[in-house]
């Protein structure tokens, strides 16, 4: 049996590293999905807005776990060739997508009735509403609970590790079946995590009292 | 896309996939309401306690809040095994989940104890109610009232996360897919089938809840409006 020496955690470490890369990954995707849904979800039409609230609930109803298999097992069956990267990859987008759809549509809503009804009266159309009006006043307040929830991203990409996709988590299982000694191998694994997660949720703090004080 | 779908394994599988929907059902219960228990009490203590230990809460939370639940449950089956204390699966994911789920309800607690005013305690104690008394029904029931919206939707995440429990052999919903799938190499119809009942099950709380807080809230019922 090996004892557990600084070999295992410099490969935890670097294992950290696909999971900073597997948050990244999904911070992307789900912003560019998120974004869509959001402007969906406040759309004049109500079919986009069925469309787009009908994905959130089903997505926000399914366990990631779960989503992560269907995309796993489904891109199978599509041909393609199995890499767990690129099955994670795309529940993550799935998932964060849902969950920062509805964070920012509620930051969309945020913004005054009269900024609508005043960039109205200056004869801008929706989209140069969007984007020189409502969407700068909308960012300020989203950046807070964003990176609230980037918290939530970094813990989550530990469930990749069940279809196979070695980051931190997977890396701590697999330096464990060669020591055999769990508790110190996922009590180090958890203070990697926490020193991952912990300066994102003071951040988040602070930039939430921040956005406080201005109003 | 030659691929055809096939849900046969359905017709003679199913009882299993009901056992592990009652059993995933037992274990957020019982899960919800210890951690409930927990994240109230913690919740208490982080705003009326002394300062060690209302530190020692704010410590326990943010490790809890900053840690993976996969890790926490592996902490919890392999970690304390090993150190001699042998715990069945289904015993060791309610702790971690109860644990887990304790740290975020003293959060979403404490926003809602902190929203009573110092002034609804002095009328307490004026009416002459017993410090017991005050916490009951002036301080706990209107704060739970207030965020009683973040705790049901922080259960039903709770139900959800519950999947991750299968790592450990607990044999719920999603341990039960996995053994279907693997006896019967329909992973994606598996997976469909166990993400349909999830869905049940989400909205199946979620109407729980509703109702509970219609019971529990009489006076939002009455005015219509929380406090």
């Amino acid at each position: 049996m090996i004892k557990l020496n600084v070999n295992h955690i410099l490969y935890l470490v670097q294992a950290a590293e696909w999971t900073v890369l597997l948050s990244l990954i999904a911070f992307a995707g789900g912003s560019v999905v998120g974004l869509m849904l959001a402007l969906l979800r406040v759309s004049k039409i109500g079919l986009m807005r069925a469309l787009a609230s009908g994905y959130i609930q089903i997505v926000q109803g399914t366990p990631l776990l779960i989503v992560l298999f269907l995309s796993y097992f489904g891109l199978g069956i599509l041909g393609y060739k199995l890499d767990p990267l690129v099955a994670a990859g795309l529940s993550f987008t799935i998932y964060a997508g849902a969950f920062l759809g509805e964070i920012w549509r509620g930051c969309i809503e945020a913004v005054p009735r009269t900024q609508w009804e005043a960039s109205d009266c200056l004869g801008l159309n929706r989209f140069q509403q969007y984007v020189y009006v409502i969407l700068p006043q909308a960012v300020r307040l989203a950046i807070p609970p964003t990176v609230g929830f980037m918290v939530q991203i970094v813990k989550n990409t530990s469930l990749a590790s069940v279809i196979g996709f070695v980051e931190l988590a997977r890396a701590g299982q697999i330096v464990n079946n060669s020591t055999f000694e769990p508790f110190a191998i996922f009590t180090v694994v958890a203070i990697i995590y926490f020193a991952l997660c912990y300066p994102l949720s003071v951040a988040a703090r602070a930039l939430e009292r921040k956005a406080h004080v201005g109003r | 896309m030659s691929y055809q779908f096939d849900f046969s394994f359905l017709a003679d599988r199913w009882p299993d996939f009901v056992a592990g929907a009652w059993l995933t059902i037992q274990l957020t219960v019982v899960s919800i309401a210890l951690g409930l228990a927990v994240g109230t009490v913690c919740a208490l203590v982080r705003v009326y306690g002394r300062a060690l230990p209302r530190r020692l809460v704010g410590f326990y939370v943010e490790l809890i809040r900053n840690t993976p639940l996969l890790i926490q449950i592996f902490i919890v089956y392999f970690g304390l095994s090993s150190l001699g204390l042998k715990l069945s699966a289904e015993v060791s994911a309610v702790i971690a989940l109860v644990v887990n789920m304790g740290a975020y309800t003293t959060e979403i607690m404490r926003a809602g104890i902190q929203s009573i005013q110092r002034t609804q305690l002095e009328a307490a104690d004026c009416l002459g109610l017993t410090r017991l008394q005050t916490i009951l029904h002036i301080v706990l029931l209107p704060a739970m009232e207030r965020v009683y919206p973040a705790l049901s939707s922080q259960f039903v995440l709770l139900m959800l996360a519950s999947s991750i429990t299968s790592t450990i052999s607990t044999e719920e919903l999603t341990a039960t897919a996995n053994l279907v799938q693997s006896d019967t190499y329909r992973s994606f119809e598996v997976y469909i089938v166990v993400a349909l009942v999830y869905l049940g099950l989400s909205a199946l709380y979620r109407f729980a809840f509703w109702l509970i807080g219609l019971l529990l809230f009489a006076r939002k019922r009455k005015l219509g409006t929380a406090l």
